[in-house]
């Protein structure tokens, strides 16, 4: 959990803050803060299907989803939690 | 259309020759054919000319019969015929059959009004020997640019900055306040420029100089109130009837005129009223790009055969932007934030060496008559904040930018956070600039710790306040919009970085039939709802136009001229850049150095662009704008040298032994002028 959230808030600042040590909360809104525009909704989306290797359909692209690292934290677990069981039946 | 400069001591010292031979020098460019240089008493004129009308008689600087009154004119004055008759009706006697000398004679008869009665394009200086006064005007749109700059008792002026930097007197230094601009609004607000000290003449605006005196005023101002009541049929045939008479004033010139033709509805539009109004071979010419996305060479082919026009296209690749990036940055004067204008530079290279110096153009179109998607982002923002919860209303948000695919790939919740309206914003004047101008403020986290200190707690918004029209807030939102474009972008960028600097670089003279005054007022005053009919953007334009381009030019969905970006001057990683100045300049020593940018940050921007992955808006618009402010740095600050710059003499100079470094500046040319003039 913790290595999700770290990764993402790594991401999010050498991405789309440049490095700069602009403070943000894992709560704050990507959109309040200015810092992300329909290209960075895919560049999330690509991090989420290279790194954390889960696949995001298209009603899924939600700020609900995406909009914050605690949302992207607990998007990344649900979806986590759905394929493990399909993939540990399918090990049967 | 030519280029001048001058100086006027008004600390009573003798103007040096030299310096003013040198302050010409440096926009040579601008004006091929002809120099002229005129001391007289406190005042030194010189021009630099690009010969278009009255070839023989139309040399400058021109005086009036008595020699009281010398002028340096960039521009034209397309209905010069009918002020001549007017004047001559008047009594007065003319010795030339210039546009030039109209002006010298309508300044005597109507003194400083005397620009409310042209229809033209023009930047001049005219001198007044007895009043020893120097009266400067610009055109009502801003196609021709005027800058100066006062050092010590001594006035500077030039079409283009460098004439003035050209100028030992002149410190030259970046104004933070004008980048502050150009990270907002894409351009600085005139006067201000990026340069300290410099300053641009704005539209519309006269301004008179003297050893007391120091007059701006604004002679013109577009008015948006509604001229209610007309149908849309009745619109559309006033506006042919303006844009073809607009279009046949347009094609005065005593050498041929050429056509820009995009493939869009608005030059398809000014082409095929050329086409109208003239017999014979009529020349076009375009952009295509290898990169399909920005490509309209379809559509281009389209209009071509339909308007039987002889066509030429200059291809554009990636390597090309990159290659011509630092001149098109030494033209423009400014940061840039998107390279549009280097294809447009590339065009007019083709249509000098095709032997055009004069070309039509489609711009001012959008402005006028409501074709930006800015305005119809605007009219659905405002739209839907006025029902929040209508899903209906919302998903008009899903007809905006259908041309730019990461934003067609957006969900509906998506659309709905990106185009957010906050309850302030609905009141706010620039409620319709208010997502451009955030997006690109967000650039402003690349200025360097000084900088961002030395602008804290500035509000940029505050320059635009400054100068909004006391009619402006009686306006309807939709006409507001079209005055901040009309106001900012399309001076500040469009005409300028995109136009006069690009075309004036090779000598090439731009003329727009939709900013003749007559069509701008007219289509000001046009019915609100007629201008964008629902969401049927430029509706009344493209009524007037049916039957007379290509059904399908007139049909297909608008698609703003853009360039590739980013990727022009940034490979993969561990591949060289495609040009070394790119890694030159962009590298932390250099960034460090000049103080703008935070060398870390741009590091960063630079990996981002490395890995591969499609930049955004804002990333291009960063890469773009942080490369084109070091080229600026480079060119400007750090090594001045307009010489190395400028185009090589034509062959038609040399052989009148012209101008040329090796006779040491020695200037027959202007001697011989002189010579007569005061014999």
């Amino acid at each position: 959990m913790n290595d999700i959230a770290s990764t993402l808030r790594t991401f999010v600042r050498e991405n789309f803050l440049f490095g700069q040590d602009t403070p943000f909360s894992d709560d704050d809104s990507f959109l309040g803060l200015g810092i992300i525009d329909s290209t960075g909704v895919l560049e999330l989306v690509a991090l989420l299907e290279k790194q954390f290797e889960i696949s995001v359909a298209d009603d899924e692209l939600v700020p609900e989803n995406l909009d914050s690292i605690n949302n992207l934290v607990r998007f990344i677990q649900r979806k986590r939690e759905k394929h493990e069981p399909a993939a540990a039946a399918a090990q049967v | 259309m030519c280029g001048m400069a001058g100086i006027v001591h008004f600390d009573g010292s003798p103007v040096d020759r030299g310096l003013v031979e040198r302050m010409l020098g440096a926009i040579r460019h601008r004006g091929p054919d002809d120099r002229g240089l005129r001391i007289e008493g406190a005042a030194g004129l010189a021009h630099a000319r690009l010969s278009i009308i009255d070839l023989e008689g139309g040399r400058q600087p021109m005086s009036n019969e008595d020699g009281s009154l010398w002028i340096t004119f960039n521009g034209e004055i397309f209905n010069y015929r009918e002020l001549r008759e007017a004047l001559q009706a008047k009594g007065h006697r003319f010795a030339t059959r210039s546009d030039t000398e109209v002006i010298l004679h309508a300044y005597e008869e109507y003194g400083e009004d005397c620009v409310r009665r042209f229809n033209g394009q023009w930047a001049f200086a005219l001198w007044d020997v007895r009043q020893k006064t120097l009266f400067l005007s610009r055109d009502r749109l801003g196609v021709r640019p005027l800058f100066f700059a006062t050092v010590g008792g001594k006035f500077l002026f030039g079409s283009e900055i460098k004439a003035i930097f050209a100028h030992p007197d002149v410190v030259r230094e970046l104004d933070p306040i004008g980048l502050d601009q150009v990270f907002t609004f894409w351009c600085p607000v005139a006067p201000r420029t990026v340069f300290r000290g410099v300053c641009e003449l704005p539209p519309a605006h006269n301004l008179v100089v003297s050893q007391t005196k120091f007059r701006l005023a604004s002679y013109w101002r577009l008015d948006y109130r509604e001229d209610v009541g007309r149908t849309s049929e009745v619109c559309a045939e006033q506006a042919l009837a303006l844009l073809s008479d607009a279009t046949r004033l347009r094609l005065r010139s005593d050498v041929p005129v050429g056509a820009y033709l995009s493939g869009g509805l608005d030059s398809t539009i000014t082409t095929a009223l050329a086409r109208r109004a003239t017999s014979g071979t009529l020349r076009t010419f375009s952009i295509a790009f290898e990169d399909a996305e920005f490509d309209e060479s379809d559509y281009q082919r389209v209009a071509v055969e339909a308007l039987q026009t002889e066509h030429r296209a200059i291809r554009c690749r990636l390597d090309d932007i990159g290659r011509v990036f630092p001149d098109v940055v030494w033209h423009a004067e400014r940061p840039l934030l998107r390279t549009a204008p280097a294809p447009m530079y590339l065009l007019a290279q083709l249509v000098r060496g095709e032997g055009f110096k004069v070309v039509l153009t489609g711009e001012g179109a959008d402005e006028m008559f409501g074709g930006y998607d800015l305005f119809k982002e605007a009219k659905v923002r405002r739209f839907w904040a006025a029902r929040p919860d209508s899903d209906a209303r919302a998903r008009l948000l899903e007809r905006l930018y259908p041309y730019l695919p990461n934003l067609r790939a957006s969900s509906l919740a998506y659309r709905k956070a990106f185009f957010h309206v906050r309850p302030e914003d609905v009141s706010s004047p620039w409620f319709s600039h208010l997502p451009r101008w955030e997006l690109t403020s967000r650039l402003k986290l690349f200025f360097s710790r000084e900088w961002q200190a030395e602008l804290a707690g500035r509000d940029a918004y505050a320059d635009c306040l400054a100068m909004l029209p006391e009619a402006f807030a009686r306006w309807r939102p939709f006409c507001q919009a079209q005055w901040l474009e009309t106001a900012l972008l399309l001076p500040g960028y469009i005409l300028s970085s995109q136009g006069d600097r690009m075309a004036m670089a090779h000598a090439v003279e731009g003329r727009f039939p939709f900013l003749d005054y007559r069509v701008a007022e007219f289509a000001a005053a046009l019915p609100t709802r007629l201008k964008m009919r629902g969401l049927d953007e430029k509706h009344v334009l493209k009524r007037a136009a049916a039957g007379l381009v290509p059904p399908a030019v007139l049909a297909r969905s608008k698609q703003p001229y853009r360039a590739p970006e980013a990727k022009c001057f940034v490979r993969p990683l561990g591949e060289p850049s495609r040009h070394e100045y790119v890694d030159e300049l962009l590298s932390p020593r250099r960034i460090r150095d000049d103080g703008v940018f935070q060398p870390e940050a741009v590091q960063q921007l630079l990996r981002k662009a490395q890995s591969g992955v499609p930049l955004g808006i804002k990333d291009n618009m960063a890469l773009v704008g942080i490369l084109s402010t070091q080229l600026l740095i480079e060119r400007f600050l750090r090594r001045f040298e307009p010489s190395a710059s400028a185009i090589a003499p034509s062959a038609d100079e040399a052989d009148r032994g012209g101008f040329s470094a090796a006779e040491g500046g020695g200037l027959s040319v202007w001697s011989a002028t002189e010579a007569a003039a005061v014999s």
